[in-house]
């Protein structure tokens, strides 16, 4: 027996789930790729040159960080993920200096003036974009049409939502709807999306008009890594199997978001109640990005199962309130950063409910 | 299919690694030549030592006697001579005075022991003297006096007792061999402590990862000529802790700071009921416990029935030794076992298993920092915030900690082992469980 002085002795529990906060970074990570590489295959190469220089930049912001700090924190991924979710908020013709800027402030002001990761009360991604987009709001609202909507001459032009936002508000009494608004108005549609549409409709009986299929797939002109709410999506189911996200927030968010748009979303153009374009508002903009992979980060949603919930429905009613009333076309980042603010009031109100307290209140 | 009991809040579902010994049927260990018998074996005050340095003892005198209500004595598990009474710090940090004990090279005179068939003309006093007199403690882990958990307080009634077969802990598997292999025992212990009880009913709880344990005591207890329910528990960790139990079984919640008692229940181990029987049905004190010996790093993990005393070191050689290098060594299961430092530590009357952990079974990840994930509050069965206590416990307010619940926590372990932050919150609580006694005591 001479293995006494090897043994490791540690209080209990002596096995894991086997989870670390690298590999929790790391996976999310990896489940944007897709999102971030469709954004590229459209966008071209100028969209791979936002996503490495804002990650270099965030990289860079956490390794100076670290350095005045002492503490060793570039490998855990979370900086990784806040430089992708940047990059994923930039237009692909965004002045390089902007998505710099961005994961620095997100990275330094956000997150490591309050302490380092876990201890800020705002996604940092979320914080450098809202901080650019307010400070170079023309640098950040420059679009491009993907390269797969060939039929298109000219290479700027109009994110659906700004376009429907500016055109279709105005557009009083006529009874018309978000995507025919759009094909009046001569927005232009991918090829892809004439074939999809005729064969969903033929096979399955569908009414659907087209527009859909391009805001669904990313045939659409958006930010690099919002556009595609398929691969978003594809990402998230992942995250869902690996447990390392939660269905409240999401569903709660897209479920209350939906349920408002529905039934208030139609008004603006003089339709009514209970005809907003959910599809549309669903695809369109940071939505999916959003309530997929900022709402539900750890350190800045609530901690319990309860307080997701009503996370939730407040992302969903204030990005409603946003898109619909607010002079912006698009109000994820400003909901969830709102909402961000009230997650301490959240977790206050809904606490754990103690065992051994059935029938009695709860001792604070 | 009907939905399976189980308790409804928090738990965890570790991979259960039960196949390693399930299999193994129980075997006697060999008996050393050499004893370690500390005196604080249970919940309670330690016994009083009786014996001195240089005395002979014989197999199943008493060597330390019981010292107050909550206490139990010790006896010997061998013919042999004191050697030495030593000071011996256990392996949950306890610092206890220890007798050495070294066995006759003979042990042909079989003890003495009095098989009392006749214990049902025994009144309730006298049954719960005969427990406590054989050092009878809860064998699940907490080596709670069992004389003392039999003791219905005036005014109170029992509605439930709940046989606790559980075995919740990953690995360990002795429980489950008892209850395939010591039915009749189990189910006589059963029948002692009704008579002590009287209950309203009785139920055993069995997870259903043991569907054969389910089988045979479902036979069994058809032939009892009172009513017993096997209940079977949709797996989860920590259903083998009391108040879980309780909830799972009866919906009903031991309150914050009480006892099981407070709603009318009373949980036993099978291990422990086995131990009654042996006590009072066979009239032989507890000297003896089944211990699981297991891992990736065993030669050929086992269930043995090792003597009280013997050392860890000898169960591991008697089980082959180490096939890979073992890492860690822990005494108990693995959510909430005490690793080793020392091979040479005894088998007490809590041990219920020895695990021979090696490199891919042990986690040794570095602590990084809170996410606020809340991970650990989603699995608290006790619907506490650890993360949060386990902050006020590292800025050394202990108060503010144990106004929020940290009396509450039962150190089972679910919050540490679902952190990805690997943060040690069950060492955090039980520094500041430590800390929130003492202030008690001064």
């Amino acid at each position: 027996m001479d293995t006494t002085d090897t043994l490791l002795v540690t209080t209990s529990p002596h096995i894991h789930q086997g989870d670390t906060t690298a590999r929790i970074m790391w996976t999310v990570s990896a489940c944007l790729a897709p999102a971030g590489i469709w954004g590229i295959y459209v966008f071209g190469l100028r969209a791979l040159l936002v996503i490495l220089v804002a990650l270099v930049a965030a990289l860079a912001g956490e390794f100076l960080a670290g350095r005045l700090t002492g503490r060793r924190t570039l490998t855990d991924g979370s900086a990784f993920v806040t430089g992708l979710l940047v990059a994923y908020n930039m237009p692909p013709d965004v002045p390089l200096y902007i998505p710099v800027v961005a994961s620095l402030f997100g990275i330094l002001v956000v997150k490591w003036c309050f302490g380092g990761l876990g201890c800020n009360w705002m996604n940092p991604a979320l914080g450098g974009r809202v901080f650019v987009f307010f400070s170079w709001t023309g640098g950040m609202t420059s679009w491009r049409f993907p390269s797969t909507m060939q039929t298109v001459d000219t290479i700027s032009g109009a994110s659906p939502l700004g376009f429907v936002k500016t055109g279709f508000s105005e557009l009083s009494g006529e009874a018309a709807s978000v995507t025919g608004y759009l094909r009046s108005a001569g927005y232009p549609f991918s090829p892809m999306d004439g074939r999809v549409t005729a064969f969903l409709n033929d096979t399955f009986g569908f009414s659907l008009s087209n527009g859909y299929v391009d805001q669904f797939v990313g045939n659409i002109p958006g930010c690099i890594g919002e556009v595609s709410a398929l691969f978003l999506i594809l990402g998230a189911v992942v995250l869902f199997i690996r447990k390392i996200i939660t269905w409240e927030i999401p569903v709660f968010y897209l479920g209350s978001f939906s349920l408002l748009m529905w039934i208030f979303g139609g008004t603006a153009g003089g339709q009514g109640f209970f005809q907003g374009d959910v599809l549309f508002h669903l695809f369109t903009g940071g939505l999916m990005l959003g309530a997929f992979y900022m709402a539900t980060d750890m350190v800045t949603s609530p901690v319990t199962r309860k307080g997701m919930m009503i996370f939730g429905l407040g992302c969903g009613f204030f990005t409603f309130l946003i898109r619909r009333y607010g002079s912006f076309p698009e109000g994820v980042s400003l909901a969830i950063i709102f909402m961000n603010i009230l997650v301490p009031m959240i977790n206050r109100v809904t606490g754990p409910k103690r065992f051994g307290f059935a029938g009695k209140e709860r001792k604070e | 299919m009907k939905q399976l009991k189980t308790f409804p809040k928090g738990g965890v579902h570790p991979a259960d690694h039960k196949a390693l010994a399930a299999d193994q049927a129980i075997r006697r260990a060999d008996p050393p030549s050499v004893y370690v018998i500390p005196m604080a074996q249970h919940l309670g005050k330690p016994a009083d030592c009786t014996v001195s340095s240089g005395d002979q003892v014989t197999e199943g005198m008493v060597l330390g006697s019981s010292s107050g209500f909550i206490s139990a004595p010790v006896h010997s598990p061998v013919n042999g001579t004191v050697k030495e009474i030593v000071t011996l710090q256990l392996p949950n940090g306890q610092k206890t005075q220890a007798l050495i004990l070294e066995a006759l090279e003979s042990q042909e005179e079989p003890p003495v022991y009095t098989p009392s068939e006749d214990w049902k003309n025994l009144d309730k006093q006298a049954l719960l003297e005969r427990i406590a007199s054989m050092g009878v403690v809860g064998l699940g882990g907490a080596t709670f006096p069992a004389h003392v958990k039999f003791t219905v307080p005036k005014g109170s009634k029992v509605d439930y007792f709940i046989v606790n077969g559980v075995e919740c802990e990953p690995y360990l598997t002795a429980d489950y061999r008892l209850m395939l292999e010591e039915t009749p025992g189990i189910l006589q212990g059963i029948d002692v402590v009704r008579s002590l009880l009287q209950p309203e009913h009785i139920v055993i709880g069995i997870e259903n990862n043991k569907p054969e344990a389910l089988r045979v005591m479902r036979d069994a207890v058809e032939a009892l000529d009172f009513p017993v329910e096997v209940v079977p528990l949709k797996l989860k960790y920590p259903q083998g802790d009391e108040k879980q139990l309780i909830k799972a079984v009866t919906g009903r919640e031991v309150p914050s700071g009480g006892l099981p008692i407070a709603v009318g229940a009373v949980v036993s181990n099978v291990a422990t009921l086995y131990g009654v029987y042996e006590a009072v049905v066979l009239g032989k004190p507890l000297t003896e416990r089944l211990v699981t010996v297991t891992g990736q790093g065993i030669q050929k993990p086992a269930n043995l029935k090792v003597k009280i005393g013997t050392s860890v070191a000898e169960l591991i050689e008697q089980c082959g030794g180490f096939v890979k290098k073992p890492v860690k060594i822990v005494s108990g299961g693995p959510m909430m076992g005490f690793s080793l430092s020392d091979l040479n530590t005894p088998v007490t009357k809590g041990t219920g298993g020895i695990l021979v952990l090696t490199e891919e079974e042990v986690d040794r990840k570095n602590t990084t920092a809170c996410l606020q994930c809340g991970r650990c509050v989603q699995v608290c069965p006790m619907g506490l915030h650890p993360t949060r206590l386990y902050k006020w416990i590292d800025h050394l307010d202990y108060e503010a900690a144990a106004a929020e619940g940290l009396m509450d926590c039962k150190e089972c372990g679910s919050c540490a082992y679902s952190c990805p932050a690997r943060i040690p919150l069950v060492q955090g609580m039980k520094l500041g469980k430590l800390m929130i006694r003492k202030k008690k005591a001064n």
